[in-house]
């Protein structure tokens, strides 16, 4: 995988997914199929993005994360976001998946969790 | 008065998904003269990512197809940005500018790419003919 890097942490039901580096097009497919393949592995009830080192997102990573919204809302389950950067939060806005969406920061804790 | 371009730059490449992030880095080395704030700068990579994207998933149908791009500095620090497909055109401009519509049934795509790239520039204008291809002219104002 280029320009991205992906690694998981599982503990207690949850699963956070960290991605590091870009999510464009190009690299949100084999990011989709990794974290897939992980929540069918691990079965969490949560899932976590962890986005602290993304370093550029564009409406392909709406579509990621989206996707796997609607995927763990299939499974019983729920999608969370932690630490997104400005730019991320600019764009989540944009869509208005702010709202819909549960994120937080976590050094301060709750936003709109 | 009227302004002055000051430099320009055409780059043209395969609408291929590896050179997402080639155009986009290309772009915002040549608005580096410009001295961008990390905002500006962002706004323009995102906006240049999501029309590349837009010609390479679009246009073209992940198969591959020429994109041509023209952007151009003046000396009122604005950059005009021309990029060009020569794909499958777009029928309805107008349905494909409504928020959150895409043609993709995966539910894998936000179909914000448009709205996205409207509200990140300062002007932002499409054209097209199906059967021929998508122009998008764009507009950005530094500060």
């Amino acid at each position: 995988m280029e320009a991205v890097n992906l690694t998981f942490d599982c503990r207690d039901g949850v699963l956070t997914a960290a991605i590091a580096g870009e999510i464009d097009h190009h690299t949100a497919r084999p990011l989709r199929d990794a974290i897939d393949g992980e929540v069918i592995r691990r079965r969490p009830k949560v899932l976590v993005l962890a986005l602290k080192d993304v370093s550029f997102m564009d409406s392909s990573g709406l579509g990621l994360m989206l996707g796997r919204f609607t995927r763990m809302q299939s499974l019983g389950g729920q999608m969370k976001i932690a630490d997104p950067t400005p730019e991320v939060m600019k764009i989540l806005r944009l869509a208005g998946f702010d709202k819909k969406i549960v994120w937080f920061s976590t050094e301060k804790g709750g936003v709109n969790a | 008065m009227k302004k002055k371009e000051v430099q320009a730059l055409r780059l043209e490449f395969d609408g291929i998904s590896e050179n997402e992030a080639f155009s986009r880095q290309v772009i915002s080395l040549f608005a580096a003269s410009l001295d961008p704030t990390l905002e500006e700068i962002s706004d323009l990579r995102v906006v240049i990512s999501e029309a590349v994207t837009n010609c390479v998933v679009h246009a073209y149908k992940n198969k591959g197809g020429k994109i041509k791009i023209h952007a151009r500095i003046f000396d009122d620090r604005t950059m005009k940005i021309k990029i060009q497909d020569f794909g499958c055109g777009i029928a309805d401009i107008e349905k494909c500018m409504e928020p959150l519509y895409t043609t993709d049934p995966s539910g894998e795509r936000g179909g914000m790419g448009f709205a996205i790239m409207q509200a990140m520039s300062r002007k932002f204008r499409v054209t097209s003919r199906p059967g021929i291809g998508t122009t998008l002219y764009i507009e950005f104002k530094f500060a």
